[in-house]
């Protein structure tokens, strides 16, 4: 088998319980050298559970994890990013009291000099910042300012700038779409399809479908902590994917039950007409 | 979109660097604190100015007082800025200077070996302080308020138990005296020409280990690695712990830095009064949180400088000594600090919402 066959990252029937909740079952999946992997299902599906194994946050409790072929047993997210596994998380993005560029280097900072005070070069920093924010189209006109005043959109840009400078080989992306409008979720699929590019192979999590389908090679169904399986885009329309993944049933059930509940309640108000409410319930949805 | 970027004509260039001045201004942590020390200075000098406040006496006077205090809030605020609080420093300076007291009059260490000591136990009261709140992940609040009583209960009752009183002195008769002093507790004469009856200026050293550490403290936070992490734990532990900052270990280093900064302030009272009290130190640990709060730094952490710490405590110290001066009974100071703390905080609040809106 060639390098470029061996999966990246690849996990094997891999579980998860917290207490008694069971956020994983015998989950497999992998992911290649440079594909955009989408990691797809409905709140609770065990999407940020199984991300959070890969970059080090939580062990598995059952399974295997192996990266370019080799199992690891990762116990930080530390372990993680030496071997080039780089994470942005859902909740936990960036830190918005500190400025751009502290959140950019943190954990990576840049020094130079040889005391054990080494000096963090933070002009240079600040250069690189606006460098490599420019080189994905963002200009902002001041890496010193708070990350807080800058919009959900730029923060995840900037992270995944972040990740990309430091030479991730992995890059995971916990719902960089779910809190933002329709353009600058754009942005940020662009930067994505940019990594992919560069021949950074990503895990993009979304319970958004119609941001999965245009940037995603292959796509990895999640439901309650189980997998349906991993599908490639000629495998799968995009009807059956909002399908499968969201619980397209479960919206054909809710519609039944609606329309028995419509029903129900009409026939109830023309048997016993209320005295109160003349104009009653059915009479309306009727 | 690259043409829009570059195309900016070179008006807009001075309307950058105005306003980024103006930004970087206010986004300075410390901008309410320096503000605050300069009216109070102003203040206590048309009240008392006619009494002697503004005079070189006056000034080595309130400048050793804030050092002292200064000293605590420096590594207090770095300790903040990293998102912990240590309310057992003032204990720690009970306990550091009656163990260098105790060990050079008692058991007749040469003082240098004492003070050592005291140091070991410091650091690992601040490591056992650290390791405390990293693992049982109690608020630091909750352990440290446990270590403030069983240190200084520790350090009445050995006290008591070896020498059978609460005051020890006799350390100026320890071997190793001289060369102590002069590192801790000697003073800079100068002769001060308002003084009528002649008497000089002393500017106690404690102002320079005080300038030394603010200095010190300063660097690694805004020019070093470790400076970065410290404002990532205070800011979020968790996303801090994710892209591989040691927090744990980072933390329990700053327990040890108050610690440390606790047992110098208890060696230098006692190598200046030449005795030790077991009751040294109460309430400090109130005074550095309130000195580095009115410095600007966020209760919650992730925010704040030293430099504003050094500044807070130089206001306190002002305060403190200046009502003195006034012919206010000091009895009012507690109610200056008070009220100073809450003014402090608003004011601060204001500024840095103005600082975030900037843009
Ligand atoms: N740290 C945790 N402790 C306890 N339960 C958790 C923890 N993390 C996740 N869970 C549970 O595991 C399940 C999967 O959660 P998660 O992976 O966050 O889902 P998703 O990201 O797909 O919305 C949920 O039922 C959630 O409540
Ligand atoms: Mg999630």
């Amino acid at each position: 088998m060639s390098a470029d066959q061996t999966p990246i990252v690849e996990a094997r029937n891999i579980s998860k319980y917290f207490g008694g909740v069971i956020a994983l079952k015998d989950v497999s999946m992998e992911l290649r050298h440079g594909e955009v992997m989408c990691l797809l299902g409905d709140n609770g599906a065990g999407k940020s559970t199984l991300i959070k194994i890969l970059s080090g946050v939580h062990p598995p409790d059952e399974g295997e994890y192996l990266v370019e072929g080799r199992t690891v047993h990762f116990t930080s997210p530390r372990d993680a990013l030496e071997h080039g596994i780089a994470t942005v998380y859902q909740d936990l993005a960036m830190i918005p009291l500190m400025s751009i560029t502290r959140n950019f280097f943190l954990g990576s900072e840049l020094t130079q000099g040889w005391s054990f005070l080494k000096r963090f070069d933070i002009r240079r920093a600040n250069c690189i910042v606006h460098e490599e924010l420019r080189k994905m189209g963002i200009d902002i006109r001041d890496p010193a300012q708070p990350v807080g005043t800058l919009s959900g959109g730029e923060r995840q840009s900037v992270a995944i700038a972040r990740a990309v400078y430091f030479g991730a080989k992995v890059l995971i992306l916990d719902e960089p779409t779910s809190a933002l409008g329709v353009k600058q979720a754009g942005v940020v699929l662009r930067y994505i399809a940019q990594a992919r590019m560069r021949g950074i192979a990503v895990i993009l999590i979304t319970h958004n479908p119609h941001h999965a389908y245009p940037i995603g090679d292959r796509f990895t169904i999640l439901k309650r902590g189980r997998t349906l399986g991993t599908f490639t885009k000629a495998e799968l329309s995009r009807s059956d994917m909002i399908q499968m993944m969201s619980g397209g049933e479960e919206l054909e059930d809710l519609e039944r039950e609606l329309r028995e509940f419509r029903e129900q309640a009409s026939s109830r108000s023309a048997e016993t007409p209320s005295q109160e409410e003349p104009g009653g319930f059915g009479e309306e949805s009727g | 979109m690259s043409i829009e970027v570059t195309a900016g004509p070179s008006s807009s260039d001075e309307r950058l660097l105005r306003e980024s001045f103006l930004r970087k201004l206010l986004r300075r942590p410390e901008l309410g604190a320096v503000s605050g020390a300069v009216l109070v200075w102003v203040l206590f000098a048309v009240l008392a100015g006619d009494r002697g406040f503004v005079s070189l006496r006056a000034t080595a006077n309130f400048l050793e007082v804030a050092s002292e205090l200064g000293i605590l809030a420096v590594a207090v605020a770095l300790l903040m800025i990293g998102g912990e609080f240590d309310l057992s420093i003032g204990s720690i300076i009970g306990g550091a200077g009656m163990a260098v007291t105790i060990l050079s009059v008692e058991y007749q260490w040469n003082l240098w070996a004492a003070i050592g000591m005291a140091l070991l136990f410091s650091l690992a009261v601040g490591a056992i302080n650290g390791l405390l709140v990293v693992r049982t992940k109690l608020p630091s609040f909750i352990i440290t308020l446990g270590s403030l009583f069983i240190i200084r209960g520790v350090t009445i009752g050995l006290t008591r138990l070896i020498t059978g009183r609460t005051q020890v002195g006799g350390v100026k008769a320890a071997a190793g005296y001289d060369s102590a002093a002069s590192v801790f507790t000697s003073a800079i004469k100068i002769t001060d020409p308002a003084s009528k009856r002649g008497l000089p200026a002393e500017f106690s050293i404690s102002i320079l280990w005080w300038l030394i550490i603010a200095a010190l403290a300063t660097y690694v936070l805004l020019r070093t690695r470790p400076g970065n992490w410290i404002f990532g734990i205070g800011g979020d532990a968790n996303a801090a712990r994710n892209v591989g900052v040691p927090v744990s270990r980072m933390k329990v280093i700053l327990f040890m830095v108050t610690a440390t900064s606790a047992w110098l302030v208890g060696t230098i009272q006692v190598l200046s009064a030449g005795s030790a009290d077991t009751l040294r130190g109460e309430q400090r640990e109130f005074y550095a949180i309130i000195a580095v709060v009115i410095g600007g730094t966020l209760l919650t952490g992730g925010y704040g400088s030293a430099l504003g710490a050094v500044f807070g405590a130089l206001t306190v110290g002002m305060v403190q000594q200046g009502i003195v001066y006034t012919g206010i009974d000091s009895d009012w100071f507690m109610v200056f600090l008070g009220a100073m703390l809450i003014v402090a905080v608003l004011v601060n609040n204001y500024i840095r919402k103005r600082a975030a809106e900037v843009k």
